[in-house]
């Protein structure tokens, strides 16, 4: 498998990220480079082999249905780039 | 002499007697700071305002003779990707160059009730994601043996300032080797725990199934202090584990006699510099000499490390860092007239290139199509990685090898080359992707430049591998060498 | 234009709010109106560093909601991340659960034109809900309220058995019911704690094959799922007709215009990009955990409407429709406490109960009667103590006020007059001022003794019993 402009322009969009013809260029041979050499796992028979999400073994991790303090709006809003009415506020959703 | 090189245990001598006050300990660092920091840039952000206030309140609970924290008034830094609320926290990214935080991590807790004093927060690579500090979106760091070249990364800044005595100790964070190969190119003690032993929350997440906190200090006795300080079950992270912490402190008995070390070939084959395995030789001779036995063993799929590494690490970074949308923090771009604009913009203009590079990556391995020939390969790879290290343990107590193939290299060298700076770290990864603990200790010096030893132990035997890296230190005196800045 | 060529296909998938007290991976408050992002922390706001921890209460309400829908309990179970980017979701991806969620493989039974059908339902997972945008500035900004994110919801997921807009308003009342008796949420549809999304297709009779489906979205109310369905039905069909094909799209259903209209373009075309969220750790759920949630399992509305239909003998559709809603079989219930006649404590609440919520568009809860009030009442009207005239402007007033019964006959003089004296000087007096219907009810006329009774009742203000003024009418007028 090789990755082609066209897949790391994709990538790019799905990533929401802006690529000049020039970084797509240099990015898909960066990610070629690191694709052909992960190949290397191919060789590898991994047949029946569990995946591994986490490395300890812990399970029904749960906290009681406590409520506790939520921020002060201050501290909400403290780092927003824009707000309006104490909420965030942001170019329309919908056009 | 600095008052830095001092052992922990010494410095609170001298405090009880009243010799030193903890005034003295900051103004230690801030004058090393001054002297050294516009060569060495290892912060981001110093707070010595809020240093010098802490200190005082410190130095009259001292007067108090009321009781003090572990690591009481000791001045220490903080890599920048571990929030402190009121200070600003980075990444060393533009994208959260403003950033503000309104909670501290656990860690910071932690370090506050042990009475430390905050004296700044420390440069990296941007998310944590570099070998070599070269991807600050402020500044490289440079290292203190040698300022041409690299500290390693990417807690570089947490590695340089220890070396450069301008933090008595620092934390970092290491997902595939960030402690453990700074802490080699630099000449410290860098310790990363076994995975779930020290808290996530507050670290802002890379990969999230590898990264740690952990240590950065001149010696093991203080590595073992920090580690006391910052160890155990945390409620709000639920990759913590539940586990009863020992006292570390008496683990350093300096009696490795009969110690079972099992030393992989692939640790000192190709790829590794002659000078650093010899250098790596040397070292087991001196702790065979203190009474351990050591065998070649294999760890075979070391070869995979890197790819399954790189695969997984950056899947989970792609998600892990969407949040970085211009929404709710961080630096919205200018010309964000759509929402679109907004989320694009703002990303492309806030990440570095090595950032956007693992996105994409991690983007593509976990996208429709490519899931079960990347993410899910990976994952099964890192079960036989794993594995590998399950069945050395039965036979040893620890593995040891060089923490990293080369001394630090030259600035400007890599940065073109992603895969080759990738290969850096193909000690550590193994490693990590096992989340068992390893420290690296100095043990000796390559060409003049640093050499680490990684000391590899069980999940949750951190006593054995401080034991053997303290025996170790006991026994030479390269950790005692300071840089000529 | 004729949908009976085709036949419909439509399978649901239906949000319900898991009414916890706090989020399902922070503490924050769950309660509903807060002023905005106050219900808000790092954790929910997404902030570098966060982690999130489950709320065990919020995987016990959806075990619970999975069993009532008979689904088979997961042993381990999971949580995956959903990768999007949308102002409303802090972290830029869903937590939620891919392939191994709380429930699968359910069913329930629902009734339409008397028939029962049983509709599958596939899956039953757990997940957090985003947070709320408004929009400002003549549609040029929104302003996004995160107090809603972290709220746990469940998403249930019905297999494509749903063969008409009338059985799939059914389903989503039946559905509502179980979470209802289940007591797992408020199921309010106004305050979106259940939502419902829609794909329906159309296929000619007989074809194995489904057609394309268009998945629907923005239906607010159960009417408005039956009509977006039907719309969409027309619409489907005319394309069909017409040698149209149809597009695989979202379609929003648009109230006020009674359409639906294709969101295509509106949003980019999506690659969810699950994987395992590394920050939380599997449910195993044992077999002991299992029966202790399932104990707490109230019996649900098909069971009390049989025991409804068996016990008190209930016609068919009333025993339905009071069991469809919880607090009304309650009330239902709590009546029986006060009086033995269930067939009149059920006629009251299928007409003058229901008539007013219905009329005043009121629920339950909103009104002050009692089971208590009711069955009292019948009490009374059982005694002869007040006539079934007079109990409506009792009951209307125990609607408004909640007095019980006795106290409002006292405080209003309701009670009824049973003495022949009194009923026959009204009556006597009565005949002498009517002579004209007097005359007309001795030629033969019987319907002038209606118009007599009603004077009489006038007379007494409505308190005569009627049946004594009946029969002392006739003594007067025949004597």
């Amino acid at each position: 498998m090789s990755i082609t402009v066209k897949d790391v322009q994709h990538v790019a969009k799905l990533a929401r990220l802006n690529l000049t013809p020039e970084e797509e260029e240099m990015f898909t041979g960066q990610l070629n480079a690191i694709l052909q050499y992960a190949e290397k796992l191919n060789e590898l028979d991994t047949d029946g082999v569990e995946p591994t999400t986490h490395v300890l073994h812990l399970s029904n991790v749960m906290r009681e249905d406590e409520v506790r303090e939520s921020l002060p709006i201050e501290k909400v809003l403290l780092n927003a780039p824009d707000e309006e009415d104490d909420q965030f506020k942001v170019p329309a959703v919908l056009e | 002499m600095s008052l830095f090189d001092l052992k922990l245990s010494e410095i609170h001598n001298k405090l009880h007697d009243k010799e030193l006050s903890v005034s003295d300990l900051v103004d230690q660092a801030f004058t090393s700071i001054g002297e050294r920091e516009d060569r060495v840039k290892a912060f981001i952000t110093l707070d010595e305002e809020g240093a010098r206030s802490a200190a005082k309140a410190l130095d009259s609970k001292l007067a108090s003779g009321e009781s003090r924290g572990l690591l009481f008034g000791l001045p220490a830094g903080i890599k920048d990707n571990i929030v402190t609320e009121g200070l600003r926290t980075t990444c060393a990214s533009q994208f959260l160059s403003n950033f503000n935080p309104v909670y501290d991590a656990t860690v910071v807790g932690k370090l506050r009730q042990a009475d430390i004093v905050t004296i700044g927060k420390l440069n990296m690579d941007e998310f944590a994601m570099g070998g070599s500090n070269e991807n600050s979106s402020f500044y490289p760091v440079r290292n203190p043996w040698d300022l041409e070249r690299v500290p390693g990364g990417s807690s570089g800044g947490s590695a340089a300032a220890v070396a450069a005595g301008e933090a008595y100790f620092t934390l970092g964070s290491d997902t595939g080797g960030s402690i453990r190969q700074p802490a080699s190119y630099c000449g410290v003690v860098g310790l990363k725990p076994t995975y779930g032993l020290v808290s996530r929350f507050g670290l802002v997440a890379f990969a999230s199934s590898l990264d740690q906190i952990g240590p950065i200090t001149k010696n093991v006795e203080d590595s073992a202090y920090v580690l006391q300080a910052i160890a155990g079950y945390d409620p709000m992270d639920s990759t913590s584990a539940k586990v009863d912490v020992p006292d570390y402190l008496s683990a350093l008995t300096g009696d490795i006699s009969g110690l079972r070390i099992a030393v992989p070939k692939e640790y000192l084959g190709e790829g590794v510099d002659a000078e650093v395995k010899e250098t790596v030789m040397n070292a087991l001779k001196v702790l065979e000499s203190l009474g351990a036995v050591w065998e070649e063993v294999s760890l075979p799929h070391t070869e995979y490390a890197v790819a399954t590494y790189y695969l997984l690490a950056s899947s989970e970074a792609s998600s892990n860092l969407a949040r970085f949308d211009g929404v709710r923090y961080g630096v919205r771009a200018d010309n964000s007239g759509s929402l679109i604009d907004l989320y694009h913009e703002s990303r492309s203009q806030g990440f570095g290139d090595e950032v956007k590079r693992r996105i994409m990556l991690g983007t593509y391995a976990l996208s429709s199509g490519y899931y079960d020939a990347y993410y899910l390969k990976a994952q099964k790879a890192r079960t036989l990685i794993k594995q590998d290290f399950d069945k050395v343990f039965e036979q040893y107590d620890v593995v040891i090898g060089p923490t990293a193939p080369t001394t630090a290299f030259k600035l400007d060298t890599q940065v073109d080359d992603p895969l080759t700076m990738y290969l850096n770290d193909i000690l550590t990864i193994p490693v990590s992707l096992a989340g068992v603990p390893a420290v690296s200790v100095p043990c000796g010096f390559a060409d003049g430049l640093p050499v680490g030893m990684q000391i590899i132990g069980k999940a949750f035997d951190e006593s054995t591998v401080l034991r053997v890296a303290h025996a170790f230190e006991q026994n030479t005196d390269h950790h005692k060498r300071r840089p000529e800045l | 234009m004729s949908t009976s060529k085709y036949e419909t296909v439509i399978g649901l998938e239906v949000h319900v709010e898991l009414h916890t007290n706090s989020k399902i991976f922070c503490g924050c408050s769950t309660a509903f109106g807060a002023p905005p992002n106050t219900h808000t922390c790092p954790i929910c706001l997404g902030h570098p560093g966060v982690l999130p921890v489950l709320n065990r209460q919020a995987v016990e309400y959806a075990m619970k909601a999975a069993m009532a829908l008979n689904c088979t309990i997961s042993d381990v179970s999971k949580f995956d991340r959903k990768n999007y980017f949308y102002p409303d979701s802090p972290k830029a991806y869903q937590i939620s659960q891919y392939d191994q969620p709380i429930g699968l493989n359910g069913w329930i039974d629902i009734e339409v034109d008397g028939k029962t059908k049983r509709i599958g339902i596939t899956r039953l997972h757990l997940e957090e809900d985003a947070g709320k945008l408004t929009h400002v500035d003549g549609g040029y900004a929104s302003l996004v309220d995160f107090n809603r994110v972290g709220t746990p919801l469940v998403e249930i997921v019905s297999e494509p058995e749903i063969s008409s807009p009338e059985e799939a308003k059914a389903y989503l009342e039946k559905l509502r019911a179980i979470m209802q008796y289940c007591e797992v949420s408020d199921v309010k549809m106004e305050e979106g704690s259940l939502r419902c999304d829609a794909n329906i297709s159309l296929r000619p009779w007989g074809q194995k094959e489904f057609g394309t489906k268009a998945e629907l979205k923005n239906m607010n109310s159960f009417r408005g799922v039956q009509r977006g369905l039907e719309y969409e039905q027309f619409r489907q069909a005319e394309v069909l007709d017409e040698g149209g094909v149809i597009v695989q799209e979202t379609r929003r259903w648009d109230e006020a215009q009674g359409k639906t209209f294709s969101m295509r373009g509106k949003e980019q075309a999506h690659d969810y990009r699950y994987f395992p969220d590394p920050d939380l750790v599997s449910v195993h759920i044992s077999e002991e955990w299992k029966e202790a949630v399932r104990a707490t399992i109230p019996e649900l509305p098909d069971a009390r409407k049989a025991r409804y239909t068996s016990e008190y003998g209930l016609p068919d559709y009333d025993a339905a429709v009071i069991t469809a809603s919880k607090p009304l079989a309650d009330f239902f219930e709590d009546s029986l406490n006060y009086t033995k006649d269930a067939k009149s404590v059920s006629n009251w609440i299928m007409g003058d109960l229901l008539g007013y919520l219905n009329a005043n568009n009121l629920e339950l809860s909103q009104v002050k009667i009692t089971g208590q009030g009711l069955g009292e009442m019948i009490g009374l009207i059982e005694k002869g103590t007040i006539s079934s005239k007079i109990a409506k402007t009792v009951f209307k007033e125990m609607l408004e006020s909640g007095k019980l019964p006795a106290q409002i006959v006292e405080e209003k003089g309701l009670v009824q007059i049973s003495d022949e004296g009194a009923i026959k000087s009204i009556v006597e007096q009565v005949v002498a001022n009517n002579p004209q219907s007097v005359e007309d009810y001795k030629a033969g006329k019987q319907k002038a003794i209606g118009f007599l009774v009603g004077q009489v009742m006038k007379e007494s203000k409505g308190k005569a019993n009627p049946a004594l003024v009946n029969k002392l009418l006739v003594e007067v007028l025949n004597g």
